[in-house]
């Protein structure tokens, strides 16, 4: 099952690591918080995703299914 | 606060003893084709069976009548003019979902349908737990997680898509939460079966809706109109407009800014039909909009504290300053970042959608503004009813 990226909204502080360490699918707006890019992760990118939700100082990353 | 007219509601009024809640109801809401009035438009049967499947008979009903948006008033006015209409509907509700408790969810600033409710149900008896909770009047404490928040904790603001109430809501238990004039029109299919609600509405749309119609109309106030009726039929509805018209908003703070001639239906946008008179400047109604908007974050997510007051503050001076086309694209590109369901609810996204509607609406306006600074029709008094922004989230 393929998975995503997602952000908690309430959790995030703008630390901007996600960012960093997954700029295929994170960018970030005017005031430095994350724009999650949706689509399904392929494989080879999904040790980036999966150090952006490890490194994220507010633990406001996760992956999930993405539906079909 | 609109004040309403006396309305018809031909199709409203009460009969008899209330039919019995079940779930075989349910099947008969789903066929009626009813749908949430609350401007989501979920089909309601569906959302009654989720909360069956999960509740196993223990499951919660929420009567949601905070109705925060300053363009409605027909909740409030079901309320205080019919509030055994709701509590019919809610009753039933609960029983076919399999809900122990009702909890009645009223905006705090409406004493009228407080008294309205809690007269009602001094004089009935119930067969399900009924409460009446008092919601603080913030823009964003109807969304449902807001009113399952304070309902468990007192906090009137927004808690996240995961777990909906469905899921996990009031009392930790599956919630149904339901706009109360949905609540209303139920109780009545109960009453008259799906056929009868077909036959109210167009062939697309079946059933009738509540429509609050506001600005420049001779009879502001609510009407009930066949679902699918046109924007045009609804302005007719409330007298015809006192002016032609320039644009008109559907749909509320959350809504969008459409030509007044173009055949959208009333049912698109929560049952909110503003008429904007030909000597406004809809640069400036957007900036006071969205002026109120920014003030009513929950402070909770960067897209919603941070980029709301930006673009009202960008957008105060589009329309009142002397704007420079960069301002106009400072703004394209912020709601371009903030859109796309970034917050815990949908805050950015309504606001950003009325921004963008109006700079398409009223684009020679932009122009005429970018140009030669602010029109006239700015210096005009404000077609929104006197909009008060809330203090407290407790």
């Amino acid at each position: 099952m393929r998975q995503r990226l997602r952000v908690n909204p309430l959790a995030c502080d703008a630390s901007g690591s996600c960012a960093e360490l997954f700029v295929e699918r994170v960018r970030l707006d005017d005031w430095g918080y994350p724009i999650i890019d949706p689509t399904p992760i392929p494989d080879q990118l999904l040790p980036h995703a999966q150090r952006a939700v490890q490194n994220c100082p507010k633990l406001a990353l996760s992956l999930e299914p993405a539906e079909a | 606060m609109i004040e309403p007219i006396e309305p018809e509601f031909r199709n409203l009024e009460r009969e008899g003893q209330r039919p019995i809640g079940s779930p075989a109801l349910i099947d008969l809401i789903q066929r009626s084709g009813l749908r949430g009035r609350g401007g989501a438009g979920f089909p309601t049967g569906l959302k009654w069976r989720a909360v069956a499947e999960r509740g196993q008979g223990h499951a919660v009903l929420v009567a949601n009548g905070v109705e925060a948006d300053p363009l409605s008033a027909k909740d409030r006015l079901l309320m205080t003019s019919y509030p055994d209409l709701v509590l019919d509907g809610a009753v039933i509700a609960a029983e076919s979902v399999g809900a122990t408790d009702v909890v009645l969810a009223v905006n705090r600033g409406f004493a009228d349908a407080r008294g309205a409710l809690t007269a009602a149900l001094q004089r009935r008896r119930e067969r399900v737990k009924v409460s009446l909770v008092d919601i603080p009047s913030r823009y964003v404490a109807g969304e449902e997680t807001a009113v399952v928040h304070f309902i468990n904790r007192g906090i009137a603001k927004p808690t996240g898509t995961r777990p909906r109430p469905f899921e996990r809501g009031a009392f930790g238990r599956p919630t149904l939460v339901q706009n109360v004039e949905t609540l209303a029109w139920a109780g009545l299919i109960a009453r008259r079966g799906d056929g009868w609600f077909r036959s109210l509405g167009t062939p697309a749309v079946p059933g009738a809706v509540l429509v609050t119609v506001s600005g420049a109309v001779v009879n502001p106030g609510v009407i009930e109109l066949p679902a699918g009726a046109t924007l045009e039929v609804a302005v007719a509805g409330a007298g015809g407009a006192t002016a032609s018209p320039q644009a008109l908003l559907v749909g509320g703070f959350f809504g969008s800014w459409v030509d007044a001639g173009r055949a959208r239906s009333v049912s698109e946008g929560g049952g909110m039909v503003l008429a904007l008179p030909a000597s406004s400047c809809g640069l400036a109604e957007t900036a006071r909009m969205l002026d109120i908007l920014a003030r009513e974050t929950a402070h909770q997510c960067g897209p919603c504290f941070n980029g709301l007051p930006a673009l009202a503050d960008v957008m105060t001076r589009v329309a009142f300053g002397r704007p420079q086309a960069a301002e106009v694209q400072r703004l394209r590109r912020w709601a371009g970042q903030l859109g796309g369901h970034r917050g815990a609810c949908h805050h950015p996204d309504g606001a950003i959608g009325l921004l963008l509607s109006a700079l398409t609406a009223f684009e020679h306006d932009l122009n005429w503004h970018l140009l030669r600074g602010a029109c006239a029709g700015s210096q005009r008094p404000s077609v929104l009813p006197a909009i008060a922004v809330g203090t407290s989230w407790r």
